[in-house]
């Protein structure tokens, strides 16, 4: 059980910060609709200060606990372009991402949000199946 | 500064990512990738988060406004449709092809992986077609 200590301790850590946010400012913590907010607006102050916190957050975990940084996966650039237009144009067209529907909008028992989070879950996995065992790979 | 929550809740957002390993595609594409070496921390994570945001929803929505704004700024669709399915299902493709979802893409940006910066800098790019989409469907059906 040690092994899934520090996974639950960020899950709840994510869970404060996204309630935090909704008991101070009344805002849902969905990182895809922040990010686009910042560039488009309306109210872009908040969420740059969000994106500020949240890029600085991420860094200052490892400096403190000295947790090794992460591995950026092995498949070669391209796929990385590809991954990160699908993930912008999904998220905004399903008005949200892991955080704005699978943590936020299921913890407010949103059924919108219920149905978005089995349709990114399941799609991921079965990219990841096509991926790994059918493909063999992208290395 | 009425906004300074924002900073901090982004502060707490970023830490939580990083110690859970959500920062880590390795970890999130194991989660995905049940007919192989299954990595189960994702489940964990999502359980943590939603054991708080389950507890504490109702009684933040309870009150009659948020402690340092007018009113609460909740998603009013309560439809579930085509775009809301085919959305979830697209962003599920990218996610299982590089292991970043919006959050985790973001933290990683101070990593300094010029792959990262490729995958979030894709992203706003597919944001914005997303929206020129929409103008082009919706004059379309004009």
């Amino acid at each position: 059980m040690e092994i899934y200590l520090t996974p639950i301790a960020g899950g709840i850590l994510i869970g404060l910060a996204s309630m935090t946010l909704l008991a101070t400012l009344g805002r849902i913590a969905g990182i895809s609709g922040i990010v686009w907010g910042a560039i488009a607006g309306p109210d872009r102050d908040w969420r740059l200060l969000f994106l500020v916190g949240l890029v600085a957050g991420g860094s200052l975990v490892h400096t403190l606990t000295g947790l090794p940084l992460p591995e950026s996966p092995s498949a070669p650039p391209i796929i990385a372009v590809i991954a990160g237009l699908l993930v912008g144009m999904g998220t905004r067209m399903g008005s949200g991402c892991t955080s704005g529907h699978g943590v936020c909008g299921i913890g407010r028992l949103s059924l919108r949000s219920t149905v978005a989070t089995s349709a990114f879950m399941l799609a991921g996995v079965i990219t990841v199946f096509v991926v790994r065992h059918l493909l063999g790979g992208f290395e | 500064m009425k906004q300074w929550p924002a900073l901090i809740t982004g502060l707490l957002f970023g830490a939580g990512l990083a110690l859970s390993g959500m920062t880590d595609p390795a970890k999130v594409l194991g989660f995905l990738d049940i007919a192989g070496e299954w990595i189960p921390d994702l489940a964990f994570v999502m359980g943590g988060a939603l054991v708080v945001t389950l507890g504490a929803t109702p009684l933040i929505l309870g009150r009659a406004r948020p402690l340092l704004a007018d009113a609460f700024r909740l998603p009013v669709n309560k439809t579930i449709d085509a775009q809301l399915v085919v959305g979830g299902v697209i962003f599920g493709i990218g996610w299982g092809l590089w292991g970043y979802c919006p959050g985790p893409a973001m933290a990683s940006l101070a990593y300094g992986e010029p792959t990262t910066l490729m995958f979030v800098a894709a992203m706003l790019v597919g944001m914005w077609l997303d929206g020129k989409l929409k103008l082009v469907t919706s004059r379309v059906e004009d």
